[in-house]
């Protein structure tokens, strides 16, 4: 009988609501411990960069105006995709140097993690609004809305889970997202557009460059149209060179080891702009 | 019936055709499984716009609540109470996904049950279910946010009793709340409506809890009492009637155990002369005609600034003739069967009571359905304070109309009342809004729009509409000991 030669997948980029190769017609080679090649990721380029940034500021339109419970419905959908999926995932962890059962784990912590944070979105706003009692006859009120475009640049050793804390933390707060970077295992994160795309997420909302060099970290502190930066485990001397460039622009910045594991909503507030809104009272 | 200008020719019908898979006769959801069926203690089930029979349902006593009480309770001990919270709030994820799945069904049932109109339990009561369960689930592992410095802990086992005007609404608010902090339950629906809870019993089996967690049995006053008073259960929680409030409150003086009430109402609805009349009107039927009336926060004392009263009373004449009444299941229609006989004959009495009264009535004329229970959208013009139509709650499609000239007038009678659930105000001017809805004593009020739910957003009373909050962050607080 003839063997059936499997098909191989095709590792994309995901700006805009869909799948393309980076523009700079570059490809990077994923390769074991061994030094063998597994598959090949797209370089995203500084240009993939811009368009991304094009992309969520049309993206942030529909996810900010989308009702926060339809907010926390698109997440917990992502959440019932990954799960579907998990048998991919963790065979894409494993390709990528995870052993079966932290593969496994990485993958139930991911979903776990879309649960949670599809429970903050019609939330956050609870816990941060507030009616100002001010001592004059006006009705003074604040809430939170969304940062704006905020690039999550994943450095070394960032995983599935932690790539994925990083675009929810975001997303759960209405904020559209250019998830960047992730080395350790750029063709988990690559596949994650698949999930995304199958939630019914407004196109743009979130956008993922894999195989982003060192400068362009630099690119995303420097880029006018975005708001903040979200970094996880990357060195300070990227982590200056992004504080450095993004004091053009006063981008709202917030750095970590990517550890640390689970949020909170404090961590969606880091990317959340409180509005507080005066109103008279009287007949 | 006298010819209607407002309408040239009849609706066709547009029927909802949904099936709905019933059993011949429901035992109690305890333990999570249905009791066996005992024939002696069996009660109809019937459609109020038919008549026809839908399922026999069982009638519990203290036997058959204690088994409940004691199934809640092994449950709590054993499992729900050491399940970390996420799993717990994991599960509630998964019956609000079911009940996004089957909400035709549920909501065909709900109407034919209760005799609302589709088009409310299709657009309004099933999808808020859904919602609710949601909202309550994303909290279940987050409790600590909602009560910072404090230990949070369940208090155990939940009583719940809910009313007949929204069923599985009611069940929602009731349970998703307590489930999410970690409480199990005993839930009892009404009598005259245990059809749709029956349903969920169903759903919470499918979704996979553990026996025992919810627990539903069906039952009238004797049911009631039984749970309310036994010595097993933690917490109580209740919607209904002020006056069986006020037993319930009674019944369990002395006994430490904490309750929740959501009460009768009274509402006043304040329409100002800068108001947009015409959406005035709207949010007018929709305060007072959603649901039949049986809504506890109904705008049922419409109150009109005196120089746009008459022109206001002719609109809303005018649109009350062309509300169309009649089958609950036609998607065209806007008021549906009243639930219950006995509420009919109490709505009837009132409108008696007026009409000796030399009251000026006023009705929608449309032609009512032979069979079933039914009511003409009704108002009553220049009702005086003093007469019951506007002292008490009618809780059906009856508005009793009066006027005021200034702002603090307004006030002054929509708080003269010993309710104060909700209230509404329509004005263009902004500053009057808030000036207004701060003197209001009441627990929800509306601006320029009426009867809006969301799970978000507290619902509940002052006075003698009840005490604790329903929904949103505060309606967390009736379900945790906080330590």
């Amino acid at each position: 009988m003839a063997e059936r030669i499997p098909v191989k997948k095709t590792y994309k980029l995901y700006i805009g609501g869909k799948f393309p190769r980076s523009e700079s017609g570059q490809t990077l080679s994923f390769e074991d411990r061994k030094g063998n090649p597994v598959a090949a990721y797209c370089k995203a380029s500084r240009k993939d960069f811009r368009d991304a940034v094009v992309a969520a500021a049309a993206g942030l339109k529909a996810w900010k105006a989308a009702t926060p419970y339809l907010r926390g419905q698109i997440l917990y959908r992502a959440a019932e995709m990954l799960e579907g999926r998990s048998g991919q995932f963790v065979e894409e962890l494993q390709l990528q140097g995870l052993g079966r059962s932290a593969a496994r784990r990485e993958v139930q912590a991911a979903v776990d993690c879309l649960v949670y944070y599809a429970g903050w979105t019609d939330k956050v706003t609870q816990l941060f609004s507030a009616v100002n009692p001010v001592a004059s006859s006006h009705f003074c009120f604040t809430v939170p809305e969304p940062t704006g475009v905020i690039a999550a640049v994943m450095g070394e050793g960032v995983g599935l889970a932690g790539s994925v804390e990083a675009a929810c933390r975001l997303l759960a707060g209405g904020n559209a997202v250019i998830l960047a970077g992730c080395p350790a295992c750029p063709l988990s994160v690559s596949s994650l557009g698949e999930v995304w795309h199958t939630s019914d997420l407004p196109g743009g909302a979130l956008n993922i460059l894999t195989g982003i060099a060192g400068d362009l970290a630099a690119t995303a502190g420097s880029h006018r149209a975005v708001d903040g930066v979200l970094g996880f485990a990357l060195t300070p001397e990227v982590e200056k060179s992004i504080q450095e460039a993004a004091s053009d622009s006063l981008k709202r910045l917030r750095f970590e080891d990517g550890r640390k594991g689970r949020g909170s909503p404090y961590a969606i507030a880091d990317f959340l702009e409180m509005k507080t809104t005066w109103h008279p009272v009287g007949v | 019936m006298e010819e209607n200008p407002f309408i040239s020719e009849k609706y066709a019908p547009a029927p909802e055709s949904t099936p709905v898979a019933l059993k011949e006769a429901y035992g109690h959801f305890i333990n999570g499984e249905f009791t066996e069926v005992d024939e002696s203690k069996l009660r109809e089930s019937r459609n109020p716009a038919s008549g026809k029979l839908l399922a026999m349902v069982s009638e519990a006593g203290g036997d058959e609540i204690d088994l409940a009480v004691q199934a809640a309770r092994r449950v709590y001990e054993k499992s729900w109470s050491r399940l970390a919270p996420s799993e717990r709030g994991k599960y509630l994820f998964r019956l609000a996904r079911l009940i996004q799945e089957r909400s035709r069904e549920l909501a065909v049932l709900e109407s034919m049950d209760g005799g609302k109109p589709i088009r409310e339990s299709r657009d309004v009561d099933i999808p808020l279910v859904a919602a609710h369960f949601f909202y309550y689930a994303g909290w279940a592992d987050k409790l600590e946010y909602a009560f910072p410095n404090r230990k949070v802990r369940p208090h155990g086992v939940a009583g719940q009793i809910i009313p007949w005007n929204f069923p599985l609404l009611m069940a929602a608010w009731k349970l998703a709340p307590a489930l999410a902090c970690g409480n199990t339950v005993v839930l009892k629906p009404a009598e005259f409506t245990p059809l749709t809870a029956l349903k969920l019993a169903e759903l919470v089996e499918e979704a996979g809890f553990p026996p025992g967690v919810v627990n539903i049995v069906t039952g009238g006053g004797t049911a009631g009492r039984a749970l309310v008073g036994h010595d097993n259960v933690d917490k109580i929680a209740f919607t209904g009637s002020t006056e069986v409030g006020k037993q319930i409150q009674k019944a369990l003086a002395g006994t430490g155990r904490p309750y929740t009430l959501e009460l009768g109402g009274k509402a006043a609805h304040i329409i100002f002369e800068d108001a947009a009349l015409d959406q005035a009107v709207e949010g007018i039927v929709n305060g007072i005609f959603f649901n039949q009336g049986h809504v506890c926060c109904a705008g049922s004392r419409l109150l009109v600034q005196e120089g746009v009263a008459g022109e206001l009373t002719r609109k809303l004449e005018h649109r009350m003739k062309t509300l169309i009444v009649g089958d609950p299941l036609d998607k065209n229609t806007d008021i549906g069967a009243i639930n219950n006989e006995p509420q009919l004959n109490k709505i009837r009495a009132f409108l008696e009571e007026a009409r000796e009264q030399g009251l000026e009535i006023a009705d929608g004329g449309q032609e009512l359905p032979e069979e079933g229970f039914w009511c003409r959208p009704t108002i009553i013009k220049n009702a005086p304070q003093s007469c019951r139509i506007v002292r008490e709650e009618v809780f059906g499609p009856v508005l009793a109309i009066q006027t005021f000239r200034t702002p603090a007038e307004a006030v002054e009678k929509a708080n003269n009342t010993r309710y104060g659930l909700s209230g509404g105000v329509w004005t263009d001017k902004g500053s009057k809004i808030f000036k207004v809805t701060s003197s209001v004593q009441a627990g929800v009020l509306w601006a320029n729009t009426f009867n809006k739910f969301d799970p978000t957003a507290p619902f509940g009373g002052f006075k003698e509409s009840g005490m604790g909050r329903e929904g949103g962050l505060h309606g967390l607080h009736p379900y945790v000991r906080l330590d």
